[in-house]
């Protein structure tokens, strides 16, 4: 299927709304993870994955310590890092790209936390940023961030992990804002040879206690394992396997073919 | 003056420590952490686990660890030095008091394999030890430069049948390991039990370590009535420990902070979380931090592996704020020189952790004149003697007749 390209208007509108109404015209949900500051052309990387076929951009803010992160995000974020990338630098270049689909960003608490909560709130939507991802604060630490993320019009991303027993799932659901982020197996990112069984259980439990987008990340690491996930899921996070090939410096051209290729297959499904 | 109105309590639900503590993990880790904390809260109320436990310390780990008096030391430095020797305990440190703790309550609760960090591989080779006793599997995560200055205790884990990984990533000491564990606790939460080696990480691990180090202040505290008791409270002057993560230190201050001791906590000064951190979040808790003005966690950098980290247990945090205790700092140079010091002045070679605090009573004599000062000597030198014998060669060959 094919969809005519986003209007300009429904940039900087809320991320679950947009893909909301874009389920609802039967489309599958891709969101390919972005590296901040790894590369001179990361931005140009982000417009070109949204050219491409992106429901929405990941982009994650580098931090020191990234214990939900394997090794390919680990070493983007340190080749970031050690270009003198910062949390500040990422959002003023990603004012004003025009990706033409929401940005979320994706971090760790201490990032938001050292800036302000309300700050750092504000900062995100000032440079267009629809929603964060914090992958090291679970619900039971989440308030505080979530009363700033409001506030600024933020939406907060939770992940729902395989551990989770049920009322736990449904709490998590009922608090998320954006999609939920079914952690699609046990373990941290990074590109599998195949999908693991936990990827559809996960996405089949949070579908059966929400009506939000359904999500599937970590784990899935081409089109068909997409494919797969979406058989039950909403959609799907790609992170690693993308990183692996900026990393291998395929820049925006690659990455644009890969997820030109993921989307393909879902739009086959 | 010390306040002996604080108490170390029982953090609850949520685990904190005043503003410092909580509980921040990735969410697959959540379950996990909660069924520890509620498997610890039976278990510790459990007759039958503690007498276990207890059991262990005594029979295996060699409990209770003498109190000795450093008379020779004492008239030099013109006070009374005191030495709670955990050095003594079985693996040479007091990590073993920890270890086992988490060993039996892993068993209890149906896991077969330990994972854990290590800085100077004092908590990896007791971790080993613990796993070898109650024939668990065990990996060991130990930062690429650490594997290198503590080569001897990478070959003691291996002999005790653990499997020691490299952390490779970022700094490649401590914290990286910490990192790695973590990782790997995320894929294998279902047969594994993290065995975290200090007061730090989520909740309930600052609270659960402690309490299992509480032994340690609680037989100082006895040691220490006996000894002193007939020239006046039985309670010495100032209570003094290295900080790393903060496990021996809380686990000596657990047994006089309700008593009019001064505590004192010292930190290396190229990782002073206390010291020269800011609250920060890293490795599941609130605590002062290392970090730069964007909030990346900074290296710390000690001649000691064991202290080798940008954060502190956030119950030392709260004691900082509070007031109830102090945290100084000392350079590696003090260090070196106090290793030598404790060594030719008692005969007792110390670890370079403990050394810290000794290295703090050394510059501070002046103000400790005539007091009675507790030093924890929370472990042995022997997995330094090599890295020793390079730092003091030049010395030691300059001395030669
Ligand atoms: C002998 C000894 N003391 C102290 C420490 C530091 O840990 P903590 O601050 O938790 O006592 C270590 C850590 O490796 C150690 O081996």
């Amino acid at each position: 299927m094919t969809l005519t390209p986003t209007a300009p208007e429904a940039v900087g509108a809320q991320l679950e709304a947009h893909l909301r109404s874009r389920r609802a015209a039967g489309r599958k949900l891709l969101v390919p993870y972005v590296t901040g500051g790894y590369g001179d052309d990361w931005v140009d990387v982000v417009r070109a994955v949204a050219d491409a076929g992106a429901d929405a951009v990941e982009v994650g803010v580098p931090f020191s310590d990234p214990v939900m992160d394997g090794p390919t995000i680990q070493r983007a974020s340190e080749l970031a890092l050690a270009a003198g990338a910062t949390p500040g630098s990422i959002l003023d270049q990603l004012h004003g790209s025009d990706a033409g689909v929401p940005l979320a960003v994706m971090t760790y608490y201490n990032i938001a936390d050292h800036w302000g909560l309300e700050r750092f709130a504000s900062e995100l939507a000032g440079a267009g940023v629809c929603a964060a991802i914090l992958p090291d604060v679970p619900l039971e630490e989440v308030g505080p961030w979530t009363a700033a993320a409001d506030a600024a019009a933020v939406e907060t991303v939770l992940l729902a992990a395989p551990t989770a027993p049920d009322a736990r799932l449904e709490r998590i659901c009922a608090r998320a804002r954006g999609f939920v982020y079914a952690v699609g197996l046990l373990g941290v990112t990074g590109a599998r040879s195949a999908l693991a069984a936990t990827a559809t259980e996960i996405a089949g439990r949070c579908k059966a206690v929400t009506d939000r987008p359904v999500l599937v990340g970590v784990g899935v690491s081409d089109a068909a394992q997409a494919r797969q996930a979406c058989t039950v899921a909403d959609g799907v996070v790609i992170g690693s396997a993308l990183v692996d090939r900026l990393l291998a410096g395929e820049g925006p051209d690659g990455a644009a073919r890969f997820v030109a290729e993921v989307r393909a297959a879902l739009d086959a499904g | 003056m010390a306040d002996p109105t604080v108490r170390l309590t029982d953090p609850g639900d949520a685990g904190r420590f005043g503003d410092f503590g909580g509980r921040y993990v990735p969410e697959t880790l959540v379950p996990a952490c909660q069924e520890l904390e509620a498997a610890f809260r039976a278990a510790w109320v459990d007759p039958a686990f503690r007498r276990e436990l207890d059991d262990l310390l005594r029979d295996y780990a060699g409990r209770p660890s003498p109190l000795t008096e450093c008379h020779r030391l004492s008239e030099q430095l013109g006070l009374r030095l005191l030495l709670k020797r955990e050095d003594l305990n079985h693996t040479g440190s007091h990590k073993i008091n920890n270890v086992l703790g988490q060993a039996l309550l892993a068993r209890r609760m149906g896991k077969t394999r330990l994972v854990a960090e290590t800085g100077a591989g004092q908590h990896g080779v007791a971790t080993a030890t613990a796993a070898a006793l109650l024939g668990m599997t065990c990996t060991v995560y130990m930062g690429e430069v650490d594997i290198e200055r503590q080569a001897l205790n990478v070959f003691r884990m291996r002999l005790l049948g653990a499997e020691v990984r490299p952390a490779s990533s970022g700094s490649r000491t401590l914290k990286d390991a910490v990192n790695e564990a973590m990782r790997d606790w995320v894929a294998t939460v279902g047969d594994t039990h993290y065995c975290l080696g200090s007061v730090m990480g989520p909740h309930p691990y600052p609270w659960m370590v402690r309490e299992l180090h509480r032994v340690i202040g609680d037989e100082a505290r006895a040691q220490c009535a006996a000894l002193l008791g007939a020239d006046g409270d039985g309670v010495p002057d100032v209570v003094t420990a290295c900080v790393g993560g903060g496990s021996n230190a809380i686990g000596i201050f657990s047994g006089f902070v309700d008593t009019r001791a001064e505590l004192v906590g010292v930190e290396p000064a190229g990782g002073a979380a206390v010291g020269r951190g800011v609250p920060g979040v890293v490795h599941g808790s609130r605590s002062y931090l290392l970090q730069d003005e964007w909030g990346q966690v900074l290296e710390a950098e000690s001649i000691s592996a064991g202290l080798d980290y940008p954060g502190v247990g956030p119950e030392h945090s709260w004691l900082a704020d509070v007031g109830r205790a102090r945290y100084e700092q000392v350079t590696d140079a003090e260090v070196i020189e106090a290793f030598q010091v404790l060594s030719r002045t008692e005969g007792i070679i110390p670890a370079l952790e403990p050394a810290h605090a000794l290295a703090w009573i050394l510059r501070a004599s002046d103000e400790l004149s005539g007091r009675t000062v507790l030093l924890n000597l929370s472990g042995r030198g022997d997995k330094d003697v090599g890295q020793m014998m390079d730092v003091l060669a030049d010395r030691l060959a300059e001395e030669r007749p």
